[in-house]
């Protein structure tokens, strides 16, 4: 008998079905498998028989020849499992054939039978959806993922004998069988966030302050610059919080990357909250950009629509930095290797902290006993295309005894986040309809376009790139910083004040080389 | 003009200042010309690791001693000295540099810019031959020449033990007048200076002031000063402002208030609003230092940090 049974498999962070064709026919015993197949997915042919035994299923001595097709694509991974079992099952007729007609099955079985959770449940179940799938049955432990794609009833089990009893069951009883609903659970919880980190706890660093919101509103990159302790990292952290919240699709290519990652946890459905990496700054260049033989996705692309947060800047290595450019430039990375190439997305913006010297506390000469060599030799070490692609630079102080007693409350995040929320609401309307979505993704011409600069800004702006000595680049950062600051406080055009202030945070070593 | 010459001992070239000083070099390896025997010669000396503070004092001493025609002394090290004779140079002026290496060999290399200049207005000077490479125990010797060859040393900056103070201890020696800058009592790096004070050095407060006792010391040394040095004296035109900034200013009291907050040690903007009165948001100061900065009045000296813009 020959039975085909619809899974699915990962691609980057997208996915394609598969088709496990199963056939049982008289002949010399045996169970071989062909498709194209890595090798946790050859031993699927051990879990498979070992799994089916102990759930009460006898296999009879006939010849069980699977195939997973596409042939030619490699198959990895031990989501394969449940639908070579489903599809043994139903080649030895245990249940009607139409029974797993129109349902796609995932998930990895263990020697008693159990399902256990696998990676990258959301991008297949999506997939599958959008391929006119209405119905898929996953592990328990990744229901949650899949429910929250529309259109598809995602159903999960904890074993094989209860997948068993769902196909041998009747329309009516199957309802009442395996949980699992439907996409709506991003309605129910989309307000849910926990905050424990708020700028109330950011005593003084009024720039820092100022500099991070500018950053979140118009999601540019940042860069700080001060002695240890004074709160960058502090600050950094906190970041993710004054962001606007997930959009449902942003949210969804988010949980997608964290699924592939395999780093869902167990029974979550959609993230919720951006994300935030911080790398170690003895991060390898494959851990950061991701990589493998059958390439991962790395922490730029966990950190895709959050921020991705390199303390000690310039202790990274070289190249693992210099590897920044490309994912900083096109916003996804495409990461070839011997078992395949993929394209992760890399949407992130970058935050970065560093002292102004190796021991931290340049300029302050009563501390810092580093030459000027040094001090140039630290600075330039952070390369010039890295510095490049970031927007803003702020310098922290050493915080004040003072300051860290009495003074006024700081700001809280909600009402930082309200001002940034109006500014993503001008950009929204701004960029209706073009690809862009953050003034910081602006071009050339779109500052052309949408930076435009009165009579008397204009002149204005000549002055200023004359006595700051300005490059072209820097001019154009300013003026994107500029339409961010104006956008925060709802002004239509951009004026000298914000021409101003933005030029304050433009970024350059060259104060700390002279 | 790239030649090495040599003067030795004995020559007529030989500078007269040399030979009054203990222990005097027997032969001196010299690009460029050696220090007028008529002019007034003053060395600015200070640590090579030195602050904000000391960058815009020597810069500002090196600039009024050039604009005066007075020859500044000095080692061409890194921080002071290198910043004053830079000044002094851009100014107009002429400075010399004596070296603990071979003239043929700058160092230190960052200083490059500053060299190519000495060998047309001043000169590099040193006591060992073309080709010596740079060793730690040639710079106290050479230290005698930079004070050998001047009237008076100033110390801008230095460390309570610096390398500096044997430049002082030669100079005291040989009988030169010493002043030093004050700074405050927390800086480490003034810790020297004031030491110095402390000990009865001259007290550098006004450069004005300091070219009207230079050009006593002068007088009693039988040299003069270039003409127009005691005639013309720098002001610093903290409160005569360029006619547009005045303007500016008087228009814009916001602006006039974030000024008169700032001096010349660099703030943050969070130190200058804490000396401003009413409400000031962040961003409104961080948008008015920068027009004081675009207006030539003030200086980012890093990205958080202000002060006032010396002249110019």
């Amino acid at each position: 008998m020959y039975s085909t049974v619809i899974s699915g498999a990962l691609q980057g962070v997208s996915a394609y079905l598969v088709f496990v064709e199963v056939d049982v026919a008289s002949g010399l015993p045996c169970f071989s498998m062909v498709g194209s197949l890595s090798g946790e997915v050859k031993e699927s042919r051990e879990r498979v028989s070992v799994a089916l035994k102990n759930a009460g299923f006898d296999l009879p001595p006939k010849k069980v020849t699977v195939n997973l097709s596409p042939a030619d694509r490699r198959k990895e991974g031990s989501a394969f499992d449940l639908p070579i079992a489903v599809g043994i099952l139903n080649a030895l007729n245990c249940f009607g054939q139409s029974a797993a007609e129109e349902i796609l099955f995932l998930g990895e079985l263990g020697l008693n039978g159990e399902l256990k959770g696998v990676r990258g449940v959301l991008p297949i179940v999506r997939e599958a959806a959008a391929r006119g799938i209405r119905q898929c049955i996953v592990p328990a432990a990744n229901a949650g993922e899949g429910a929250v794609i529309p259109g598809i009833r995602v159903r999960g089990a904890e074993n094989i004998g209860e997948v068993f009893a769902f196909l041998t069951q009747g329309q009516e009883e199957k309802e009442e069988l395996l949980s699992g609903g439907m996409g709506d659970v991003w309605g129910a919880s989309a307000q849910e966030r926990e905050d424990i980190l708020d700028f109330e706890q950011v005593n003084g660093q009024d720039a820092a302050r100022r500099a991070a919101e500018i950053a979140a509103a118009g999601f540019h990159n940042l860069l700080m610059v001060g002695p240890p302790g004074a709160g960058k990292s502090m600050i950094a952290r906190r970041i993710p919080g004054i962001l606007p919240p997930l959009t449902l699709e942003e949210s969804l290519e988010v949980t997608s990357v964290v699924s592939v990652a395999g780093l869902m946890e167990e029974g979550k459905g959609l993230v919720k909250t951006r994300p935030f990496q911080s790398p170690h700054h003895t991060i390898s260049l494959a851990a950061l950009t991701g990589g493998g033989v059958s390439p991962r996705p790395g922490m730029i692309s966990l950190a895709h629509r959050g921020v991705l947060f390199l303390d000690e800047l310039p202790e990274f290595q070289q190249t693992v930095l210099d590897s920044l450019r490309q994912p900083l430039e096109e916003r996804r990375i495409h990461i070839s290797r011997a078992g395949g190439n993929v394209t992760y997305p890399s949407d992130f913006m970058l935050v970065c902290a560093m002292n102004p010297c190796p021991c931290g506390y340049y300029p302050d000469r009563n501390r810092c006993r580093c030459t000027d060599p040094q001090v140039r030799r630290y600075m330039r070490r952070v390369s010039g295309p890295i510095l490049d692609r970031i927007d803003l630079c702020v310098e922290l102080q050493p915080v004040d005894i003072r300051e860290l007693k009495s003074r006024k409350k700081p700001e809280s995040s909600a009402s930082i986040r309200e001002r940034v929320l109006r500014a993503r609401r001008c950009q929204e309307q701004r960029f209706q309809g073009t690809s862009r979505r953050f003034n910081a993704d602006m071009e050339v011409s779109d500052i052309e376009k949408y930076c435009v600069l009165g009579k008397e800004e204009q002149a204005f702006m000549e002055k200023l790139y004359c006595s700051l000595q300005l490059s072209a680049r820097s001019y154009h950062r300013i003026l994107k910083v500029a339409r961010t600051i104006a956008d925060l406080e709802g002004q239509e055009t951009l004026g000298v004040e914000q021409l101003l202030e933005a030029s304050c945070y433009r970024p350059s070593l060259e104060y700390w080389m002279m | 003009m790239k030649e090495i010459r040599v003067v030795r001992r004995g020559d007529g070239e030989y500078p007269r200042r040399l030979q009054e000083i203990p222990g005097p070099p027997g032969e001196l390896y010299i690009m460029g010309d050696l220090p007028g025997e008529e002019r007034a010669s003053v060395a600015v000396i200070g640590a090579r690791d030195c602050s904000e503070y000391g960058r815009h004092v020597a810069n500002r001493l090196g600039r009024i001693l050039g604009k005066n025609g007075i020859q500044v002394i000095s080692g061409m090290a890194r921080g002071i000295d290198g910043i004053a004779q830079q000044a002094a140079v851009e100014a107009g002026g002429s400075s010399f540099a004596v070296l603990g290496s071979g003239v043929d060999i700058c160092y230190p290399a960052q200083n490059r810019r500053l060299y190519e200049k000495l060998k047309t207005a001043g000169g590099l000077l040193s006591e060992y031959p073309p080709g010596t490479p740079v060793r730690a125990w040639h710079f106290p010797p050479r230290n005698r020449i930079v004070s050998g060859l001047s009237d008076a040393v100033i110390v801008v900056e230095a460390r309570e033990r610096s390398g500096t103070l044997i430049t002082v201890d030669m100079a005291l020696e040989q009988g030169k007048e010493v002043y030093a800058v004050p700074g405050r009592l927390t800086d480490g790096l003034s810790a020297g200076c004031n030491r110095l004070l402390k000990l009865g050095a001259g007290i550098l407060l006004d450069p004005g002031e300091f070219l009207e006792e230079l050009g006593e010391i002068a007088a009693k040394r039988g040299i003069l000063l270039s003409a127009g040095a005691s005639g013309e004296k720098e002001k610093v035109p903290r409160d005569a402002l360029p006619q547009t900034a005045y303007r500016l200013l008087t228009e814009e009291p916001h602006l006039r208030q974030l000024y008169d907050a700032l001096d010349f040690l660099p703030r943050s903007s969070e130190q200058i609003k804490e000396r401003l009165s009413g409400e000031w948001g962040e961003g409104q100061t961080a948008a008015g230092l920068m027009r004081l900065c675009m207006e030539r009045l003030a200086v980012q000296v890093s990205p958080g940090r202000f002060c006032l813009r010396g002249e110019e």
